[in-house]
């Protein structure tokens, strides 16, 4: 199978804020009845209907990457992670509403994951510091999502949206609230399902679209290109 | 006046020890975590501040620091605290903590920990029958019958954790046993856990794919849970949900797959680390420590055998025996009781510190791997049990290492136990969790290298 044809986006989180829940719903439309720990990755994948409704719709297979473990693990098995974040198309990141260690956890994630994407052409953007201004100039598509909403206080859920709201702010990528035993909220037509297709199909505009079309001047862009056939070859 | 000032100066150290609990715990263990019941960080930091302050009286006896009767009454108080934190509130709180995890008790929460902590009680009455630990004569709640149930506990921990950190402390810090893992060893395995994961991929495509042709078809895909489901599923079955079956069934068994190779891959990754971790200097350094350590885990279990096999219980402490020999063989004549004063005070004093590091080092480890954001609660209480009965057994066989004189405080606040007991059972579980660990370690080692240089 080429691997050029694969649409790839990493779920990133700390442990138990509930990854593997959301990724079952989102793949399988159904809640996750036995949720365990998970070791190492697991992979799901969901259909998508890329520009549904309208004449250019195109079905895609997005394959969604569920990696465990903690920002805090041993640099060993932080070294093993990393051969998931080869060719990374985009990024889910979760965190728990109910812990705030887990939203400041997020930024950490992000630097792990994008960092060893742009790794191999020997730029180093920043010394794992948070940056926002790396954020900004980020060509991967990102979306938070916040977990466990069915159990935060009704008196309390103004203030932790205004939180996460600024989080995803700083990511410059939007934010989904739900509560992954449940799938109402990612009904179709709701306001998270639509958010969602329009992440997903701003993974797959980049992935494909941009490249085969008008040449991005962006400098990563090219990097990422150059990096991905590198592993390609490197892996077949 | 001299006994508040005395006091004044245990409370002020007790604070110090409280606070310094507090940080490590914020600092160290909760890293990752976010506090949400302070009652766990209290009690921790408060058994912390309590097993300390008695080692510090210990100190305080050796140096002849404070009145001797302010140090009794503080030794009598400390005893009574901790002995009430170890066996009322720590259990208590353990039990209220596991039950508020379980939802269907949610309602009777107080009842619920009370029965837990009854049968805890129990139990640990239960514990101290067959051991020949007391002379009959006390009554049912002295301090003498909590002393010496919390006494065996904490002395079979205190030998397991010796008998397993004598033997894996050289087997760690040595070169000698690490394996050679070149970089095309750990690349051949990653591919292999990225090919696994493709398959995995292009099987869970075909099973969508199947899925999405079910839905729009009308069918409806019943995993069968019942046993008459299954027994259904065998005649009539809609081909779309045999053929989902069936892929699972692959998927299941790639995805152990993938898991071994993660954990095999995180293992040599950390192996290659350590390789170039010992090509440093530190790392010569703790590999010549490892070659001494190894003669003295060798050399402490030849004792601890021995001391079983003769029944023989050390009548003097290393402090006397080391000055008798000086002066004796030696024929150095020096001031005996100054210089025992002060040399076992060194040796306690770095005993005390090293064991209370290890095993701060050695549960912060424990916590790391076994917790999650659910029960990390029940853990760290249990880690505070844990510790508090370790450095009470501590006290107990400290005795052993200090000169007569200053073991008398000890005996007095302690009562009568048999000292010599703690001490047998301590030889014989030490033997046995060293062997068992070599053992161990041994199978461990043998079965990883043919795992990873197969072709």
């Amino acid at each position: 199978m080429a691997s050029l044809d694969r649409v790839k986006v990493l779920v990133l989180g700390d442990s138990g804020v509930g990854k593997s829940s959301l990724v079952h719903l989102l793949c399988q439309n159904q809640v996750l009845g036995n949720p365990s720990w998970t070791v190492g990755c697991s992979v799901d994948v969901r259909v998508h209907d890329y520009k549904e409704g309208t004449p250019e719709e195109k079905t895609f297979y997005i394959e969604l990457w569920d990696v465990g473990g903690s920002v805090g693990s041993a640099s060993s098995v932080k070294s093993t992670r990393a051969v998931f974040y080869n060719s990374v198309n985009g990024i889910i990141l979760v965190h728990d509403l109910t812990n705030k260690k887990s939203s400041q956890n997020l930024s950490r994630w992000s630097v792990e994951a994008l960092n060893r994407d742009m790794v191999p052409t020997g730029v180093l953007v920043t010394n794992g510091d948070y940056d926002r201004e790396q954020f900004a100039d980020n060509q991967i598509p990102l979306l938070v999502i916040g977990t466990k909403l069915d159990q935060i206080h009704e008196t309390k859920r103004h203030e932790v949206l205004t939180r996460t709201a600024f989080l995803a702010e700083d990511f410059n990528a939007e934010e989904i609230n739900l509560d992954c035993t449940n799938p109402r909220y990612l009904a179709a037509g709701s306001s998270n399902a639509v958010k969602l297709s329009r992440f997903f199909d701003k993974v797959i505009e980049k992935r494909y679209f941009l490249r085969d079309g008008n040449q991005m001047p962006g400098f990563p862009d090219r990097k990422r290109f150059l990096g991905g056939t590198f592993k390609s070859l490197h892996y077949d | 006046m001299s006994f508040l000032i005395d006091s004044s100066i245990v409370i002020t150290s007790q604070i110090l020890f409280f606070g310094f609990g507090w940080l490590f715990f914020m600092r160290q263990l909760f890293k990752d975590y976010e506090v949400r019941q302070y009652v766990v960080q209290v009690i921790f930091s408060v058994t912390f501040a309590f097993s300390c302050t008695m080692f510090e009286l210990i100190i305080f006896e050796i140096l002849g620091v404070l009145d001797s009767s302010s140090r009794y009454f503080h030794w009598k108080m400390n005893l009574c605290i901790i002995l009430i934190i170890l066996v009322f509130l720590v259990p208590f709180y353990i039990g209220y903590f596991i039950v508020s995890n379980i939802w269907l008790l949610h309602k009777q929460q107080l009842l619920f920990s009370c029965l837990l902590w009854l049968t805890f009680m129990y139990f640990f009455w239960k514990l101290g029958e067959p051991f020949p630990i007391l002379s009959p004569k006390h009554g049912i709640l002295s301090i003498e019958q909590l002393i010496s149930r919390v006494g065996v506990i904490g002395v079979t921990l205190m030998a397991l954790l010796s008998g397993f950190g004598a033997v894996n402390c050289p087997y760690t810090y040595m070169s000698y046993f690490l394996r050679n893992v070149t970089d095309t060893d750990i690349m051949a395995l990653e591919r292999r856990l990225l090919q696994t994961m493709d398959m995995i991929v292009s099987k869970k495509k075909r099973m969508a794919v199947a899925r999405r042709t079910m839905f729009l078809k009308g069918e409806v895909h019943n995993k069968p849970s019942g046993f008459w489901e299954m027994i259904k599923s065998v005649t009539t079955s809609a081909s779309g949900s045999e053929n989902l079956m069936q892929i699972q069934q692959e998927v299941d068994s790639l995805e152990e797959l993938s898991r071994q190779l993660f954990l095999e891959t995180a293992d040599l990754h950390a192996t290659k680390e350590r390789i170039e971790y010992s090509k440093t200097f530190k790392g010569k350094y703790f590999n010549f420590l490892g070659y001494f350590f190894s003669i003295y885990c060798v050399w402490k279990i030849f004792m601890a055998t021995i001391n079983i096999v003769f029944d023989r219980v050390g009548k003097t402490d290393p402090v006397t025996r080391g000055i008798e020999i000086t002066v004796n063989y030696l024929g150095i004549q020096f001031d005996v009781k100054f210089w025992s004063q002060h040399i076992s005070f060194i040796l306690v004093g770095i005993i005390i510190v090293t064991s209370i590091r290890g095993l701060l080092i050695t549960l912060t480890k424990f916590f790391y791997a076994i917790s999650s954001s659910k029960s990390s609660n029940v853990i760290v209480l249990l880690l505070a049990q844990i510790m508090g009965m370790y450095f009470v057994s501590s006290v107990l066989l400290i005795r052993m290492s200090m000169p007569l004189e200053y073991r008398t405080i000890i005996t007095e606040v302690l009562g009568e136990l048999q000292f010599n007991f703690y001490h047998r059972w301590f030889d014989v579980i030490f033997l046995v969790s060293a062997l068992s660990s070599m053992l161990f370690l041994y199978l461990a080692h043998k079965q990883a290298p043919e795992k990873h240089m197969a072709p």
